[in-house]
């Protein structure tokens, strides 16, 4: 069995790492990752907006906010891919590649959840940092982007790293549509070998599980320095509740 | 671009009872897999609980594997990996029955049942240990302090965290369509390709998912209201 796997692994290292580049489409765990880093870094600016949206004191911001918000939460990941594997053509026109119809629907995915990190984070800083800024003389927007906003997100760089555990393990979703990533390439190999199903995948999952497990315990350990750097005290163990990876 | 919408196209040949069909193997799906997951993850938080360091440590890594692996994949291997493992006669048993349907639910019970098991064990740690010492003091045994004194508030504290768990289990049984389980999605997919109104027939499924998650989630939220302890 772990020869199977050593064996597999050896004679197809490259397909499951770059996939057939350069004499072909880049694949595998690299469009995994491609896809899961722009994904996430697409998804930011949207969901610092989605996020103002839903606190905003104007019901005309926050009803929509919290109309994606829950929308995107009460739907699987696959109808989204459905979605915008059929929409986006008859939006603009063309027809769209596998990578960018998975690449827009993580950022749409992601940005809801995102924002609902970046919610918890703005109103996790104490008040009295808004009013202080205001009464300095800052705008709205100063406020926000100057003083509430960066210590929100150094307080919320945990639930980020799990924000991308998550990005990552939607990203193998792409098999269904065809997009050449991790998932995919493995799936590729089962059926050119036929007759060793079980070690292809048990591979390809502990290849997740190293890259996630590895992400996962980076996400716990920030959270213990924040946490410490927050309360000014050595060896706290903190609850680690909220940075654990959720399911996709 | 100019879109007409006419819903009666899904009244049409067997679309209906495809829906229905469809409708029925995706809350039995979610139906036996919740099961599945709440009773493996009890099991996995008092295995927890025990201050074994093995049973702690096999515990962890359970968890650690179902939580950082994509159900996507853990379905796949269910499904295509481990019948393999098996005598060739359980094989031919597996494959006479629908097999597809049996691994879907082992396979997102089991992936869930890790973060069950994670959200009760935080709800449990919650509650601070002199809880349990003023129950044994008053003469409550172990089981009994845990029982009525200890679970009843850990349950609380876990509600919130279960029930978006519910609903991810929920959304997640759409990936047993990538094994061919027969449920909405792979639904919806068949009719799509029959009828080619691809934004009736997906607006209607879209509904029916979104409709079910809240239903979830107001229950939850009902179920939270009805439990609270009352403070002043």
């Amino acid at each position: 069995m772990i020869t199977d796997i050593f064996h597999i692994l050896q004679d197809n290292w490259i397909l499951l790492l770059i996939g057939q580049y350069p004499n072909g489409p880049l694949g595998g765990l690299a469009i995994t990752l491609l896809l899961s880093v722009a994904g996430l870094a697409l998804a930011f600016p949207v969901s610092i907006l989605l996020a103002l949206g839903r606190i905003s004191p104007f019901a005309i911001l926050r009803a929509p906010a919290a109309v994606v918000i829950y929308t995107v939460r009460g739907v699987p990941l696959v109808m989204f891919i459905f979605w915008v594997y059929f929409f986006i053509p008859l939006l603009i026109g063309t027809t769209i590649s596998g990578f960018t119809t998975m690449l827009v629907t993580v950022v749409l995915y992601e940005a809801a959840y995102l924002a609902e990190v970046i919610r918890a984070g703005i109103e996790g800083i104490p008040h009295g940092q808004t009013e202080a800024a205001r009464a300095l003389g800052m705008g709205y927007g100063q406020t926000m982007f100057k003083i509430v906003l960066p210590q929100a997100l150094y307080n919320m760089l945990p639930a980020m790293v799990s924000q991308f555990v998550s990005t990552i393990k939607e990203t193998s979703l792409g098999y269904v549509i065809s997009v050449n990533e991790l998932t995919f390439a493995a799936n590729q190999i089962n059926s050119t070998l036929l007759t060793k199903p079980f070690p292809v995948f048990i591979m390809l999952a502990l290849i997740y599980f190293a890259l996630c497990s590895m992400l996962t315990q980076l996400a716990r350990w920030l959270e213990r320095r924040i946490n410490q750097q927050r309360t000014g005290k050595r060896n706290i163990t903190a609850v680690v509740a909220n940075v654990a990876p959720t399911a996709a | 671009m100019s879109i007409k919408l006419d819903f009666s196209v899904l009244l049409r040949e067997d679309y209906p009872r495809l829906i229905i069909e469809g409708v029925a193997t995706m809350l039995q799906l979610t139906g036996y897999a919740w099961l599945l997951a709440m009773a493996l993850g009890i099991l996995l938080a008092l295995l927890r609980m025990t201050r074994n360091r093995w049973a702690e440590r096999a515990v962890a890594v359970y968890v650690e594997y179902h939580q950082n692996v994509p159900m996507l994949v853990q379905i796949l291997l269910w499904y295509f990996g481990v019948p393999t493992l098996l005598p060739d006669a359980m094989q031919l048993w597996f494959n006479q029955r629908h097999s597809e349907f049996l691994f879907a639910i082992i396979a997102v019970g089991m992936g869930m049942s890790a973060y069950i098991s994670e959200s009760l064990r935080s709800g449990i740690r919650a509650i601070p240990a002199a809880q349990m010492e003023a129950a044994r003091a008053l003469g409550l045994s172990y089981l009994k302090a845990s029982r009525l004194v200890i679970l009843p508030q850990a349950l609380r504290i876990a509600l919130p965290t279960l029930v978006s768990h519910s609903v991810l289990l929920f959304k997640n049984t759409s990936l047993a369509m990538a094994i061919g389980v027969a449920e909405l999605t792979y639904a919806t997919r068949e009719i799509e390709s029959q009828s080619f109104h691809t934004i009736e027939t997906y607006l209607l499924t879209t509904a029916i998912y979104l409709g079910i998650s809240l239903l979830i989630m107001a229950a939850g939220a009902a179920l939270e209201n009805r439990y609270r302890i009352k403070t002043r």
